[in-house]
């Protein structure tokens, strides 16, 4: 009833292509982005902000990077979480050997060296299709894990093979190290992943995304278009990187405060690739919904059981936490193998027709 | 000059000098390109007949040495803990049929593959829970697998085999040869040949997929036990063991998805080169390469032939 | 780009393929074949099932390369030449089994054939604003004239995989339309359509032909739709040439009588 477009005619085809066609859902999204920047300071505590938004956030980002190169360009990669290494450990190098510059420039610039080094592990598909692909990109994460842990100079030799974010500020407020708050630290990230995804949004609406779906689609089509393969298949390599680049350098500078080797295992490749797909392959709003599910999950199975004042040993909740997640994974792929997207689009069109489906 | 001397001199000058060792090394490559090949072989027996890129085969592993483990521990005599293991793979093969692969029937590949990614987080939080997180050790004298230690005088110096890796070997080659028969020989065998050629084709001369899918579960649940139990005697139960899983899935780049003798000959190119490539090379860069260089081994060979060592070519059909 | 070809004047010959031979393993798919395809009309190219027509295609555009022979066009020769190399040389094709991108719509599918025509930077695609929405809508522009010359405006916003048959091969003929070419490859075009949807496909490449003046190669079954359509007709038999000419001198060559209807031994 209140999601209607009726009356809202399109002159133009500019109107006809914009990214938010109807009124309802430009009004939608800024009351969303408002809540965002006003509505949950005001309201979340330091906890929630630290251990929900920021990550989430942060997730978020990584889950489009991935989704850029799964979702739209239609190859598969478990490498994710060696991509975020990278960029988290170039902007640790590139902070520390130029702290004048401020952090954002460079973990802005650090998802550059990402992308570089996923266009080098970008190259097999030009010959390696599907799972293939996927398998070799295995190759990427445990490479760059090994250099992560063995070559002494990404960590500036640090004794304990851990990188730490320092302090550094933004107008003369903390936002990394031990004295930034969650609230400065929250409004970077936010900063950060709106107009992050803004690019993405961007980028997968126009000719380029299009191609992107031309080659996942059917790549002899898009051949035949006049799509050179590699190009385009490296290209989305390489904006997907970034965006994973840039969401682990938010992690270590924004979120963890430091980082060891291990927190870019293939563990967080498959984290970040259950979001995607959870979330709905080929969707902006699903790599939202996506690193939500997955990350609020297991927070809430967590803390569920104090809620009923029930006591269970923190081993107990670690493994039963790891069914439940394996299990709903399952599930979800059963019930929308398409993603919460596509449950959200259903759940529009019905808005849409509200209350009189007829 | 004297990098190129450290690459391309000095690794061959030490195999020439110590021949003993080099075999030595070979056979260490070897039996753990064995259990690869194990690994594999379990993986290529789902993909083949369902299609399904079967994530979770380096977690059965785990999953069955830590049920036979851990139903001994509980006071089964090892033998009927055995067959109690045996039975926990069929009743996994068969939820598996009916919870996963039945209602995910037609999806894509990726949606299978997560399906069973999921899986491997489902059955990692099962086996903590009820075997416990902690790592054991396998039943190896319960079982009468030897454990002894044989000494064979070769150019002046010992070679030293263990006669586990022994057993392992024999073990792996008779599981491969019985497999063989009885896809070659028995009806089954045929049944389910004809479902990896063609689905509908097997539909349509009544063939039931849902049961074939449970049969190839079961059959890599069991080679998975046997994995399992060599690979515990070797080391311990734990699941540290899914590091080797993920080592399984060179090997299949190598030898292709669907080619059961790719999955031998890739798992031991892969299990010797990397242990000969860690001992004699390793150092150059530091040691710790094994973790990466299947991988390497595995894309550089892809680069030139796409198909892997067996399959065939491809011709894109338009 | 097609602006930047000088137009073939009609009648000369635009693409000639010479002594091709292509063969797969062992399984000589073409032996051969030679024939040409003059500016403006409209050839077709028959034969029984596996007679290699497909592959004929397949060699001109770059997807096969042939062991022996060499496709001539706009007076080159190039071997080894990719498929994108043909298309931007103005070689359009549609498929015999649909190729079109299934999660796109038939907007964007027709957009993806613009594709080579656009211009705009990655630094103004992230923006989405001024010459890269500029040019975006210009092509839109065009990609509507398409819509409506093929008459499928219902179906503008419509997901391609949720289309029927007919349909799918005029969205597809639209995607091909829309990089303008000037050789356009046709594969089957009224495959599997009923009466009314073949007169209506008929329709539109004779329209192809009169409004762009594109030349047109099409491969058909159908014997009544290419008797009317083409121009003169190549027939294939087992990857070998049998007969080439007019529809008429075609249709009483006893070889290709021979060829549809077996041999009498």
């Amino acid at each position: 009833m209140f999601y209607r477009e009726v009356g809202q005619f399109k002159s133009t085809y500019a109107a006809d292509m914009a990214i938010f066609p109807i009124r309802q859902d430009r009004i939608g999204i800024m009351a969303i982005l408002a809540a965002a920047a006003v509505g949950v300071p005001l309201i979340a505590n330091d906890f929630v902000l630290a251990s929900i938004m920021i990550p989430g956030l942060i997730f978020t980002l990584a889950a489009i990077g991935l989704n850029i190169l799964t979702g739209y360009a239609g190859q598969i990669s478990l490498g994710t979480g060696a991509f975020m290494g990278v960029g988290a450990y170039a902007a640790f190098k590139l902070a520390s050997a130029f702290p004048q510059v401020n952090v954002i420039v460079w973990i802005l610039l650090s998802g550059v060296f990402s992308a570089g080094v996923g266009v080098v592990f970008g190259l097999p598909s030009l010959r390696i299709k599907g799972l293939y692909l996927a398998v070799t990109t295995l190759a990427a994460q445990f490479f760059l894990d090994w250099c992560f842990v063995r070559v002494g100079w990404l960590t500036d030799y640090s004794s304990s093979g851990a990188i730490e974010a320092a302090r550094r500020s933004l107008f003369g407020v903390a936002i990394s190290g031990p004295e930034a708050t969650p609230l400065s630290r929250y409004f970077v990230v936010l900063g950060l992943v709106v107009f992050l995804t803004f690019i993405a949004s961007n980028l997968v609406h126009g000719r380029i995304g299009r191609t992107w779906m031309m080659v996942r689609d059917m790549d002899i089509a898009a051949e035949l278009m006049g799509v050179r393969l590699l190009p385009a298949k490296l290209l989305a390599f390489a904006v997907s990187s970034y965006f994973a680049g840039v969401a682990g350098a938010m992690m270590v500078f924004f979120w963890l405060g430091a980082a060891e080797p291990s927190a870019f295992s293939i563990s967080l490749s498959f984290q970040v690739l259950f979001m995607v797909i959870i979330g709905g392959l080929g969707s902006m709003i699903g790599s939202y919904f996506g690193a939500a599910f997955i990350w609020a999950l297991p927070v809430l199975i967590k803390f569920a059981p104090n809620l009923f004042g029930v006591e269970i040993q923190s081993a107990t909740v670690e493994h039963a936490n790891s069914m439940i997640v394996g299990a709903l994974i399952i599930f979800f792929l059963i019930v929308e193998p398409h993603g919460l997207a596509r449950l959200w689009a259903v759940a529009k069109q019905k808005l849409r027709v509200w209350p009189f489906p007829w | 000059m004297d990098l190129l001397a450290a690459i391309f001199v000095d690794p061959f000058v030490r195999m020439g000098t110590n021949p003993t060792f080099l075999i030595q090394v070979i056979w260490e490559g070897f039996v753990s390109g064995v259990l690869y090949a194990l690994v594999a072989l379990g993986f290529v027996l789902i993909f083949k007949a369902s299609g399904v890129f079967n994530f979770a085969q380096g977690i059965m592993v785990v999953f069955a040495a830590l049920a036979l483990v851990g139903l001994h521990e509980a006071g089964v005599p090892a033998w009927p803990a055995l067959a109690a293991a045996i039975g926990i793979m069929l009743i996994l093969a068969i939820g598996i049929e009916r919870v996963v692969l039945r209602p995910l029937v037609n999806q894509p590949d990726i949606i299978l593959l997560m399906a069973t990614i999921g899986l491997t987080r489902f059955l990692v939080g099962l086996g903590e829970m009820v075997f416990g997180g902690e790592p054991k050790v396998m039943i190896t004298e319960a079982l009468g697998i030897p454990t002894g230690i044989l000494r064979l005088p070769l150019f002046e110096k010992n070679l030293i085999l263990k006669e586990i890796d022994i057993t392992a070997a024999v073990v792996a080659i008779l599981m491969v040869t019985f497999l063989g028969v009885f896809f070659a020989r028995t009806k089954i065998g045929r049944a389910l040949r004809a479902v990896a050629d063609d689905h509908q084709a097997a539909l349509s001369v009544g063939i039931s997929l849902n049961r074939i899918w449970v049969i190839v579960w079961f059959a890599a649940g069991i080679v998975a036990l046997v994995t399992g139990i060599m690979w515990g005697a070797r080391s311990q139960v734990s699941f540290d063991l899914e590091v080797i899983a993920l080592k399984a899935l060179p090997v299949l780049i190598l030898g292709g998805f669907t080619s059961v003798p790719g999955a031998i000959v890739g798992g031991l190119m892969i299990g010797i080169g990397e242990k000969v490539g860690e001992i004699y090379w390793g150092r150059l860069l530091g040691g710790g390469i094994e973790s990466w260089l299947a991988y390497l081994i595995a894309l550089a060979f892809l680069l030139f032939r796409p198909q892997g060592l067996f399959g065939e070519k491809i011709i894109e059909r338009v | 780009m097609r602006s930047s070809l000088l137009p073939i004047e009609k009648g000369r010959q635009i693409l000639q393929v010479e002594n091709i031979s292509l063969s797969f393993g062992g399984v000589n798919a073409l032996t051969d074949v030679s024939f040409d395809i003059l500016a403006g009309e409209v050839r077709a190219i028959i034969g029984p099932n596996g007679a290699g027509k497909t592959s004929m295609l397949n060699v001109i555009n770059g997807f096969y390369h042939p062991q022996v022979g060499r496709v001539i066009h706009r007076g080159e020769a190039r071997t080894g030449r990719k498929p994108h190399e043909a298309a931007r040389r103005g070689i359009g094709r549609t498929f015999q089994n649909v190729a079109l991108f299934k999660g796109l719509s038939t907007l964007d599918n027709i957009m993806a054939g613009r594709t080579l025509k656009m211009s705009r930077g990655f630094f103004w695609q992230c923006l989405r604003f001024g010459p890269a929405l500029n040019e975006e809508i210009d092509h839109r522009r065009k990609v509507e004239e398409i819509i409506d010359f093929l008459e499928i405006e219902h179906i503008r916003k419509v997901p391609v995989g949720k289309l029927p048959y007919g349909l799918k091969k005029r969205v597809e003929l639209g995607r091909a339309l829309a990089q303008e070419p000037e050789l356009l490859l046709l594969d089957e075009p009224m495959a599997g359509m009923n009466l009314e949807e073949k007169e209506d496909m008929s329709r539109f490449i004779l329209d192809i032909r009169e409004t762009f003046g594109t030349t047109i190669a099409l491969i058909e079954h159908d014997m009544g739709v290419v008797m009317d359509l083409s121009d003169r007709v190549v027939v294939l038999e087992y990857g070998r040439k049998i007969a080439d000419g007019t529809p008429d001198e075609v249709q009483n060559d006893q070889t290709v009588i021979d060829a549809y209807l077996g041999r009498s031994h």
